[in-house]
């Protein structure tokens, strides 16, 4: 510094006021997005704890009843799982496919660039649209004997994901480098066995991360199950009835005027945000460990 | 399928050879993909088609009163929508003003100021805050973050009464204020996200060339990162706004369900999307059509703001497809290497 004082003109007082007032600002700025993240975590472990060591909250369902024991969350939880599960089945073969479809035949046509175009407006659309969309089609007709079902939640759910999926899969597939993909078929090896044999198993850790991003997201969404699933005290396992899931049961429980309720709504947001931060961080430990 | 055909992994048969029905599952999974990918689209303008239709009672009633009238009765039923147009724009807004500075500021510190190695660490926390479910941000908002923040709000509106429409009127508890804040925090993560990925794009020769000729820190950051990546920037903010009209859940539990123009920034108030959650569940006939017609806005609101994002991101990305740049903030976190 005094080197540089000594041949350079010296920066006036007022611009290193200001390059330091500035610099503050950014700084505080990068501390205030951090405040709310730990303000949730704090009141959901302040708050969820005292559910979750009330006895039976995870082996019990919600009674439903208004007086005496509000129960636990089994059935939410295990509502969600089947939903959530039933959601991938569907839309992580068609996302991957959509992905592949763009990176090893679609490439740059016109075709391709609409479809890529239309994935990306569907990443704008509202998730309770995708609520809206399954009610018109499958719960106005009772498609399948039953107004509400859980399986057309999960369709909801699918739509939802399938754009997270193709996106993220279709980043990592134009990773794999071509040379790959050359060296394949000029050993004389059909285009489906190089996409089977090469393409994906070389992708695969990438093709993980972006789906358990969307299996979080899904997770964690309430509006799209709102007019397609509806919701259910009980548990079942029956997917064309309504079904108890946490989202829905946390949305229910804030509007309970009653305390104990509350609690439970408290312990359950933090069970499905354990849930999520660990499919979370799991993505994100593939994705480094396989870079 | 693939045990049936590892017979053949080291049959050295030559592409040249190959049968017609050899190339059969070339041509299956071809098209078989490619039906995938129109699948996307056929369902995505059926769905448009569909809402229209489900729509049409309403706007035959009423046409653009739907839109901009300010009468949403349902005991009289009477559905004039401006109201929820209104609170929609009103907290995309108020979380626009609030969440875009924040981000930003994010944005440029973890790029541009702080030591390398807390970059990664920085930006997985505040990409966390999207991981978060909205019904959480919901329940967190109506039991922690509006109790404690209406004295506040009382002492701001007391204080700062002189301002229109901000200041002057009597708190509610839920109101656009706290539906705003939260959307803010809901947005925050993928503005910051679009803004770093913008903001590592920028020639390192301009910001050298800008610390050449002696300027500090800061000036570097005014002269050559912002108006380099300030496109990229504002298709960001765009894309958080797209998701701040669309959010339901934390929204609808913090509104004040009031179907009316709030007349001041703390009154309750009602969005596109809240009333659709909270009142379909009991809608019949013309009440269920007006409500599909409040879901038909949203969608070409969401449309519009999210088409002129890709329009600003596509321009800002200087030639290259950014394809982590025009995905979500959760896939670009682990995808951008």
């Amino acid at each position: 510094m005094s080197i540089s004082a000594a041949t350079l003109p010296q920066i006036s007082a007022r611009r290193r006021r200001t390059d330091k007032v500035m610099r503050g600002l950014l700084l505080s700025g990068t501390i205030i997005a951090l405040i709310p993240l730990i303000l949730i975590i704090y009141y959901l472990i302040h708050k969820g704890i005292s559910a979750w060591t009330s006895s039976g909250f995870f082996s019990t369902d919600p009674t439903g009843s208004f007086f005496g024991s509000p129960g636990g969350i089994r059935s939410a939880i295990i509502g969600s799982l089947l939903i959530v599960a039933l959601a991938s089945l569907i839309s992580i073969p068609i996302g991957i496919g959509v992905a592949l479809y763009l990176t090893e035949y679609g490439k740059d046509g016109w075709f391709a660039n609409t479809v890529r175009y239309f994935v990306d407006v569907m990443t704008g659309v509202p998730s309770i649209m995708f609520g809206l969309f399954i009610y018109i089609v499958l719960v106005i007709g009772k498609f399948g004997g039953s107004g509400f079902a859980a399986w057309k939640g999960a369709v909801a759910i699918s739509l939802l994901m399938l754009p997270i999926i193709i996106r993220s899969s279709e980043v990592v597939l134009l990773l794999v480098p071509s040379s790959l993909r050359e060296a394949a078929l000029a050993l004389g090896a059909p285009r489906w066995r190089v996409v089977f044999k090469v393409v994906l198993p070389t992708a695969a850790p990438g093709l993980v991360t972006g789906t358990l991003l969307a299996i979080a997201r899904g997770m964690g969404e309430t509006a799209p199950l709102l007019f397609t699933v509806s919701t259910a005290f009980g548990l079942t396992f029956n997917l064309n009835q309504q079904m108890n899931t946490m989202p829905f049961l946390i949305y229910n429980d804030i509007t309970s005027p009653r305390a104990a309720l509350q609690t439970i709504a408290w312990g359950a947001a933090l069970t499905l945000v354990v849930i999520v931060l660990i499919l979370n961080l799991a993505a994100r430990l593939i994705a480094s460990r396989s870079r | 399928m693939e045990a049936s055909a590892t017979s053949v992994t080291t049959g050295g048969r030559s592409a040249l050879e190959r049968s017609p029905a050899g190339r059969l599952p070339d041509r299956v999974l071809k098209w078989g993909l490619s039906g995938l990918a129109a699948l996307i689209l056929i369902l995505i303008v059926y769905f448009f088609i569909r809402l229209i239709g489900q729509s049409g009672h309403v706007f035959s009633t009423y046409g653009l009163n739907f839109v901009f009238g300010n009468d949403w009765d349902v005991s009289r039923s009477i559905y004039h929508g401006g109201a929820l147009l209104f609170g929609t724009i009103v907290t995309s807004i108020i979380a626009l003003i609030i969440g875009v500075p924040v981000a930003v500021a994010s944005a440029v510190f973890i790029n541009e100021l702080c030591p390398r190695r807390m970059r990664g660490p920085l930006s997985i926390l505040v990409d966390l805050l999207a991981a978060v479910p909205s019904v959480v941000y919901g329940l967190w908002g109506v039991f922690v973050l509006a109790p404690r923040l209406l004295p506040a709000e009382k002492w701001f509106a007391s204080t700062f009464s002189f301002i229109p429409w901000i200041g002057g009127g009597t708190p509610q508890l839920y109101n656009y204020f706290i539906a705003g804040l939260i959307l803010a925090i809901m947005i925050l993560p993928i503005v910051s996200a679009i803004s770093r990925e913008v903001i590592a794009t920028v020639p390192s020769e301009h910001k050298e060339a800008a610390l050449a000729l002696g300027a500090t820190r800061w000036e570097m950051i005014r002269m050559a990162v912002l108006p380099y990546s300030r496109p990229g920037i504002t298709g960001g903010a765009m894309l958080g706004m797209g998701r701040a009209i669309g959010e339901t859940i934390a929204v609808v539990l913090v509104i004040g369900s009031a179907p009316k123009i709030g007349s001041h920034l703390f009154a309750q108030g009602y969005t596109l999307a809240a009333v659709i959650a909270n009142e379909f569940g009991e809608a019949t006939g013309i009440h269920t059509s007006a409500l599909f017609a409040a879901g038909l806005v949203l969608f070409v609101l969401t449309l519009i703001v999210n088409i002129i994002a890709r329009w600003f991101i596509s321009r800002g990305s200087h030639g290259t497809r950014g394809t982590g740049a025009t995905g979500m903030t959760i896939s670009s976190g682990p995808a951008e290497s």
